[in-house]
């Protein structure tokens, strides 16, 4: 990527993204098109996935097999550089067994903190190994208060950024089909890439699950399947989550930069980390402090405009850091929700051995590596009647089969009853594609108990301070999180399996920490007075208006379905606007 | 644990699975080792295009030995592929053992302790050293350790040794193109189409 330095930037911008990940990205691409001159600051270091993806090594062709290590937290060849539930030199502060503690972990699954953030430090961030899961938010999602009387309701409903998810989906090139269900909104016809033929396993959970009444139809991921614009469609192998050379699934780094930098609008610096915005006597945003990592340099960048993507909690931070006597509280913190509603997906899994799985005809299953069906959420009626006891609903993700050996026992003692030798070879032949492991991703409520705000005494690498993390589950996420499992153990024993391991019934437990989930949204949530939010419907600083979010920090609730999808709908909306707004001199 | 796995759901789940389901390479609890970023690791930004193994191999010429006769006993050569030994499996192992994290180093120390018992075992029963042993000899000192379930007392920690020793051998021998063709994986291939289970394949599960 053609990147500039610090010394080379033009004496102003119209306008700073802060961040290239999903929410930057878009608003670069948006802006650049419509002939704005952009600064784009982002904190990690240039990332060339032409170049740099591991397409076709496999796990002997790393250091352990792959295995994930303390410095390579999802394993080797995730598309993650210095980053991952801790980032060097760049410290966060959790609860940990009711002590405030820095956060260490990087087992999420075991982790006993409160709370855990994934951060990569990299052009194009989380979008270069997201799971590409990208579904819409329904008509339902965006109104919740009104439906349930929980939460908070968005200032826009799902009319408004239904156009921005045809032109995202189109753009992006999202596969999916339109099933007409119950809050599981179809796209414009033309919209959509036809999805790959379903899997052995899961037609055979398709089949499990209809006597039950779930239903599992075409996932929608950001993968192609017919090419556009330059870009191959998959060719169905390797794993997207370490990125995709021949750019058929979607990050920010092959899709959203390319086209902009070629506009000629887009000036790039890396190794950026921004911690302030300044602002004029007036209160009007002039502009970015950054640290030049490579230098250790304080820099500081002018704009017009400036548009926060860091990802929602790094962006409440640039706020809450951004202090001066017009703002005490932070920028644009006049309602004091800079960082609060913090929220993430629930999230719990479970798996289970199948024999009619094993001794399966050897047959290539890798397909897009990401799930090809799903199971949107069915129980919206009963819900609303008052009978499962929690509000709101989850999706399930499946996955299993004869996936790539890794750096893991394809029979497993329990099975085997402890064979070794021949027996031990036959075993594993027998077991090897029979398992399939299910997981619900589940709506969370804003609470008034999860959030982020400064730490009060510490500080990262550069002497800004950093933050920390106060977390709470309500009943209905635990309640949710317990129905998930009974759902699994339903599904698994239909198909004749066995759950492996067991079932945890107790929501409290079987809930994954905050954050896992890596869906970190709310943290500068849009409203519709300047009372109870941070941003208008356009992402907008109700206080400060040449100011906006367009990461996951506006979002006013976090539905089932996963996010990135609707930040970038959201990002491509606030920009069109902030455009607009540009043009008819009304901000900066 | 392989996060990098093909990835039908998330790394998360995957990982969770691995642990939960298929009995992972020791499944220790990571939490108890969370220290990032140890100074001779791969480190945070590795080129993903080499391997690159920056820590010395430690396990000694007498436990390579024993490493390697464990390593056949649990996968021996049959008509289908070769033994865990003549596709690199030993030195995997010792790969493993030697890497500066603290899940390895967890595994270290319960191996060394495992081979010095087995040799041990070996010395007291056979008076001789366990590489050294016929098959049927090796088989009795392994029958007493292979099932955490059925083993006496006095072989539970054997058991457990044999059990991590297991799933390391099976690790590194099942992602060999020797072990993937054992295995009857054939996908990492590009394809111009994805067309979904053969006939056969859906016989097999009752959906033809």
């Amino acid at each position: 990527m053609p990147l500039i330095t610090p010394s080379k930037t033009q004496p102003s911008y119209d306008v700073i993204i802060v961040g290239s990940g999903a929410g930057g990205g878009m608003a670069a691409y948006v802006l650049a098109r419509q002939g704005v001159k952009i600064l784009m600051l982002e904190a990690g270091r240039n990332y060339e996935p032409e170049i740099e993806t591991p397409m076709f090594e496999t796990p002997k062709d790393a250091p352990l097999r792959g295995a994930a290590t303390p410095d390579k937290h999802f394993g080797f060849f995730d598309a993650t550089v210095d980053g991952g539930w801790t980032v060097p030199n760049e410290p966060y502060v959790v609860k940990k067994e009711g002590q405030w503690t820095e956060a260490s972990d990087w087992g999420a699954l075991s982790t006993t903190q409160n709370f855990m953030w994934w951060r990569p430090r990299m052009l194009g961030g989380r979008t270069n190994h997201w799971g590409r899961i990208a579904l819409r938010m329904g008509p339902y999602d965006f109104k919740p208060k009104s439906r349930d009387g929980l939460g908070l309701d968005w200032p826009i409903g799902y009319d408004d950024l239904a156009p921005f998810y045809d032109k995202t989906e189109a753009v992006v090139g999202v596969w999916g089909s339109n099933e007409g269900l119950e809050n599981t909104p179809n796209s414009s016809p033309g919209v959509l890439q036809p999805p790959p033929a379903p899997r052995g396993y899961e037609l055979l959970t398709q089949k499990t699950c209809k006597p039950l009444g779930i239903p599992v139809i075409p996932s929608h991921q950001a993968i192609l399947t017919k090419p556009i614009n330059g870009r191959s469609a998959c060719f169905y192998a390797t794993d997207c989550g370490r990125g995709c050379s021949i750019k058929a699934n979607f990050q920010s780094t092959t899709v959203l930069l390319p086209p902009a930098l070629e506009t000629g609008n887009l000036d790039i610096i890396t190794d950026a980390m921004v911690h302030e915005v300044t602002i004029d006597k007036s209160g009007r945003a002039t502009g970015v402090h950054y640290v030049d990592k490579k230098s250790g340099m304080q820099m500081h960048a002018k704009a017009r405009v400036v548009v926060l993507a860091a990802s929602g909690c790094e962006s409440a931070r640039i706020l809450l850091n951004s202090k001066s006597a017009l703002f005490p509280n932070g920028l644009g913190n006049g309602s004091g929700k800079v960082g609060r509603y913090l929220m993430d997906s629930v999230g719990t899994s479970l798996s289970g051995q199948i024999p009619i799985l094993e001794n399966c005809p050897p047959h290539n299953e890798d397909g897009a590596s990401a799930m090809h069906m799903y199971m949107p959420w069915w129980k919206y009626q009963e819900q609303l009647a008052g009978k499962l006891g929690f509000a709101r609903g989850y999706h399930i993700e499946f996955g299993g089969g004869r996936r790539m050996p890794g750096m893991n026992n394809p029979a497993p003692d329990n099975l085997t009853g402890g064979s070794y030798g021949k027996k031990f070879k036959e075993d594993a032949r027998r077991y090897y594609g029979s398992f399939i492991g299910f997981a619900g991703r589940g709506e969370m409520i804003p609470n008034d108990d999860s959030f982020c705000e400064l730490d009060p005494d510490k500080k990262d690498k550069w002497g800004i301070p950093v933050l920390r993390f106060h977390w709470k589950w309500s009943d209905h996420e635990t309640k949710q999180a317990a129905h998930m499992q009974r759902t699994f153990v339903d599904i698994i024993e239909g198909m004749g399996g066995k759950v492996a391991g067991k079932p945890e019934f107790d929501g409290a437990k079987a809930i994954m920490a905050g954050g896992t989930i890596i869906h970190e949204v709310g943290t500068t949530c849009m409203g519709d007075n300047p009372r109870d939010s941070v941003l208008n419907q356009w992402s907008q600083s109700w206080e400060v208006k040449n100011l906006f979010v367009t990461d996951g920090g506006p979002f006013a609730s976090n539905a089932d379905k996963n996010p990135t999808l609707s930040i970038m709908a959201l990002a491509w909306r606030s920009s069109e606007y902030l455009a607009d707004e540009l043009r008819k001199g009304n901000i900066g | 644990m392989n996060l990098s796995s093909p990835r039908s759901v998330s790394r998360r789940d995957a990982v969770k699975w691995i642990l939960g389901a298929a009995a992972t390479v020791s499944a220790l609890d990571f939490e108890a080792f969370g220290l990032p970023g140890l100074p001779t690791g791969i480190g945070t930004d590795p080129n993903l295009h080499k391997k690159i193994i920056p820590w010395e191999r430690i396990l000694t010429a007498e436990e390579m030995k024993t490493v390697t006769a464990l390593c056949d006993v649990i996968i021996p050569a049959d008509e289908r592929s070769p033994s865990a030994s003549a596709v690199g499996v030993p030195d995997f192992v010792n790969e493993w053992v030697s890497a500066p994290y603290p899940q390895q180093v967890g595994d270290r120390e319960a191996i060394r302790a495992g081979l010095a018992w087995i040799e041990k075992e070996s010395a007291a029963r056979f008076n001789k050293s366990f590489s050294e042993l016929a098959e049927a000899e090796k088989q009795q000192i392994c029958d007493d350790i292979c099932s955490a379930a059925r083993a006496k007392p006095e072989h539970k920690k054997g058991a457990e040794f044999f059990s991590r020793m297991r799933n390391l051998v099976a690790g590194g021998f099942y992602t060999t193109p020797e072990g993937w063709k054992d295995l009857g994986y054939i996908g990492n291939t590009p394809m111009a189409e994805f067309k979904g289970p053969p006939p056969e394949v859906l016989k097999h599960l009752g959906l033809a």
